[in-house]
């Protein structure tokens, strides 16, 4: 199926659902603009894949509202296997469909003067702080035709604010629950560190809709400003049904650090997007990430860090395994601009084959324009090594016990880095899951 | 009868087509410790992966016996549950998955499910086998053989003997790169495990680690081959002869399996 360049939208629909929500003005006028800005952009062209057919108009546009919690012992298991029981997170989120379920935030932190809240209370509570950043210094509008349809429609998303000289020790976490199979999210997630602030951001993206298909077009921007440090990780687990569009961006100025740790765990085809600019002098990001293909699901995954200012450092890893006739391609890219001297871009990319039919690409890019400036890559398509099993059975283990074990290993370097221990026990067991 | 019993009968084995066996024949009984020596490229390596099960070894001809039974008819996996214990000349390495959590695998990999060996225990247990073999105790917590030494290589190995305790063990070259004191300290961990239950075949180039574990028999390999075997007086004089006096006993001129006597 050919996309269509027409959108079903009119100006009438993005109005009426503004005016709905609510939303400041300059809210209004950049989703007309960008909806006149999505008829005539191209979509994105993710290097070596060709999305050309993937099915990104099939879905039904709305403000699903979700029922609210009153408790967290309400939740479906796999929900509730994202928290720690007996130590359930301080500051959580629970967004039901489009509407916030469960909410809760510290008393320390609210003291503090720490934002945490859905996007629509924000655009209104903190009108100056959301427009200031809202697709300004991270993710542009008209970069290409899912980023304006993102901002034309976006129907959830998320407002982080830690301000100047704030510590955030405790994580902050979010779970987007996609209750409705057919609702499309429009996901925006706006994490903002002011100057020498610190804090730890996790969310979470579940579906339950194998066959129903739908759309998750989701854009998070993450901004460090002068010595703040930012640790954001994610665990999606959008169903088959969903075809995703999953932007990350980071900024990251003077001195500040950002490093992500990101689970690629959908079941459907995604595009998958994660830049970090570092802007200022002495910056530094490590992006991790890690992805398990099944089914014929394709994706396509970028980790590219820009270097801009002096002496920032970028590391990208990322690892996944592919099973069954499932493909990945992943675009390693580091980039670094006249003048970001004494600068280092690093990255490895590596991609376990499982089964015959199963594909894996790994892309590794450098562009220097800088002389005095460090930079490598490394990058490794391969199958599981017979003689890795042969070993391990040869102490008794069994071969599926055998191919676990290679695969949790495989995938370890980037999975026990994440920011939270319980993120970490959930990613491995949405691991476990998927290669069962 | 104390202890397991494998018997080799008429093994035949090809990797690739090429038959680098050529009738082997061998029994190891529990209690009983077995030297195989033998020059390069004579088939002492084929003979313990075939025992095993290694996946690019064919066995076309023969039987491999354990208590009698058919141990071909096995996974690789089964072979070790069954008591089969292979220190590998060249063990693969494991990225991401540590030492110690494949000991531990590996241990209950022999339990019944519900039944797996308590963490606690299973701390003790490994700790003191890594003193014993003088180990430094971080390499538990380093991901399997990556990055070690050939000698941490190999004491690794005797530590997982050590752990699981199997009735047969076959020893391929385990005192290949190791230092002297690395030598005591490896022989002091097999020679832990005699008793009437253990049964052990050591392939080894040195009669270096034949003074500190005394063989019972010493097979010599040529040809895919055991061409003779007697006791540890056997391996004493290949020390200090060489080889040329069984071939010229036997009128072999090239000892390879690529020739055909
Ligand atoms: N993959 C293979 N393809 C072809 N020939 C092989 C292969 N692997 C082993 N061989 C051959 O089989 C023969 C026996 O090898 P094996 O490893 O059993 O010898 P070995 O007695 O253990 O020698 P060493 O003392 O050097 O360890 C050698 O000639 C070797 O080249
Ligand atoms: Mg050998």
């Amino acid at each position: 199926m050919a996309v269509e360049t027409k959108l079903p939208y009119e100006k009438s629909y993005i109005e009426e659902f503004s005016n709905k929500r609510n939303e400041p003005q300059w809210m209004k006028e950049l989703r007309l603009q960008a909806l006149e800005q999505a008829n005539s952009l191209e979509m994105p062209k993710p290097d070596k894949t060709n999305i050309s057919k993937w099915d990104f108009s099939s879905f039904k546009h709305d403000f699903a509202q979700g029922e609210k919690l009153s408790s967290l012992t309400d939740l479906p298991t796999e929900i509730k296997d994202l928290f720690d029981k007996d130590n359930l997170p301080e500051n959580l989120l629970i967004q039901r469909n489009q509407s916030v379920a469960y909410s809760a935030i510290s008393k320390e932190l609210q003291d503090k003067g720490v934002i945490f809240t859905d996007i629509f209370t924000a655009m209104n509570e903190h009108e100056d702080l959301v427009k200031r950043y809202f697709m300004k210094d991270g993710v542009s509008v008209d970069e290409h035709r899912l980023t304006a349809l993102h901002a034309a429609l976006m129907n959830g998303g998320i407002f982080v604010y830690v301000p100047k000289n704030v510590q955030v020790e405790v994580p902050l976490q979010v779970v987007f629950w996609q209750e409705d199979p057919e609702a499309a999210l429009f996901n925006h997630v706006l994490v903002v560190a002011d100057e020498n602030s610190s804090l730890t951001y996790v969310e979470n993206y579940i579906s339950h809709n194998p066959d129903e298909k739908t759309v998750a077009n989701i854009v998070a921007e993450v901004i460090a400003q002068d010595n703040a440090k930012i640790s954001f990780g994610a665990v999606d687990n959008l169903s088959a049904g969903t075809t995703s569009y999953v932007n990350r961006r980071g900024v990251a100025y003077r001195d500040a650090t950002i490093d992500w740790a990101l689970g690629q765990m959908n079941d459907g085809n995604t595009v998958f997007e994660n830049i970090t600019h570092l802007v200022g002098d002495n910056s530094l990001s490590n992006a991790k990430a890690v992805t398990v293909g099944r089914g014929k699901q394709t994706s396509n995954m970028t980790a590219k860090i820009v270097h801009f200012g002096k002496n920032s450092e970028g590391y990208i890893l990322q690892h996944g395994v592919m099973k069954d006739s499932a493909s990945n391609v992943f675009n390693g890219i580091g980039k670094i601009e006249h003048g970001a001297s004494k600068s280092n871009a690093e990255q490895e990319s590596r991609v376990l084959m499982l089964s015959e039919k199963a594909r894996g690409d790994a892309n590794p890019i450098l562009l220097i324009d800088e002389d005095d400036v460090t930079a490598g890559h490394a990058a490794s398509v391969g199958r599981v090594d017979p003689l890795q099993l042969y070993y391990l059975m040869s102490r008794g283990i069994t071969q599926h016990e055998a191919e676990r074990l290679v695969i949790h290993g495989f995938l370890a370097p980037v999975v026990n880095q994440l920011p939270i221990e319980s993120v970490k026990k959930q990613l491995t067991q949405v691991i476990e899951r998927k290669v069962n | 009868m104390a202890g397991s019993t494998l018997e080799i009968k008429d093994l035949h084995v090809e990797i690739e087509g090429k038959e680098i066996l050529k009738g082997v024949n061998l029994t190891i009984k529990g209690g009983e410790f077995h030297a195989v020596m033998g020059p390069n490229g004579t088939g002492k390596s084929t003979l313990a992966s075939a025992i095993m099960g290694h996946p690019k070894y064919e066995v076309t001809q023969g039987q491999i016996l354990l208590d009698g039974e058919d141990v071909l008819e096995m996974e690789v996996d089964e072979r070790a549950r069954a008591g089969l214990f292979l220190a590998m000349q060249y063990p693969s390495e494991i990225s991401g998955v540590t030492t110690s959590d494949f000991l531990r695998s590996s241990i209950n990999a022999r339990r019944e499910e519900g039944d797996e060996i308590p963490l606690m225990k299973f701390i003790k247990e490994m700790d003191e086998a890594l003193d014993y073999l003088e180990i430094d105790k971080n390499m538990a917590q380093r991901y399997l053989n990556e990055g070690f030494s050939g000698g941490e290589k190999k004491r690794n190995e005797i530590l997982q003997l050590m752990l699981l305790k199997p009735e047969i063990a076959i020893l391929d070259e385990i005192d290949s790169g190791l230092d002297i004191d690395a030598l005591k300290v490896v022989s002091k961990g097999i020679n832990k495990l005699r008793d009437e239950n253990f049964g052990c075949l050591i392939i080894t180039h040195y009669q270096r680690l034949l003074n500190y574990i005394t063989p019972d028999h010493v097979h010599v390999m040529m040809q895919g081959r055991v061409v003779k075997s007697g006791g540890p007086e056997l391996a004493q004089r290949l020390e200090a002869e060489g080889y040329d006096w069984i071939k010229e006993e036997l009128g072999i001129e090239d000892e390879t399996v690529e020739q055909n006597a």
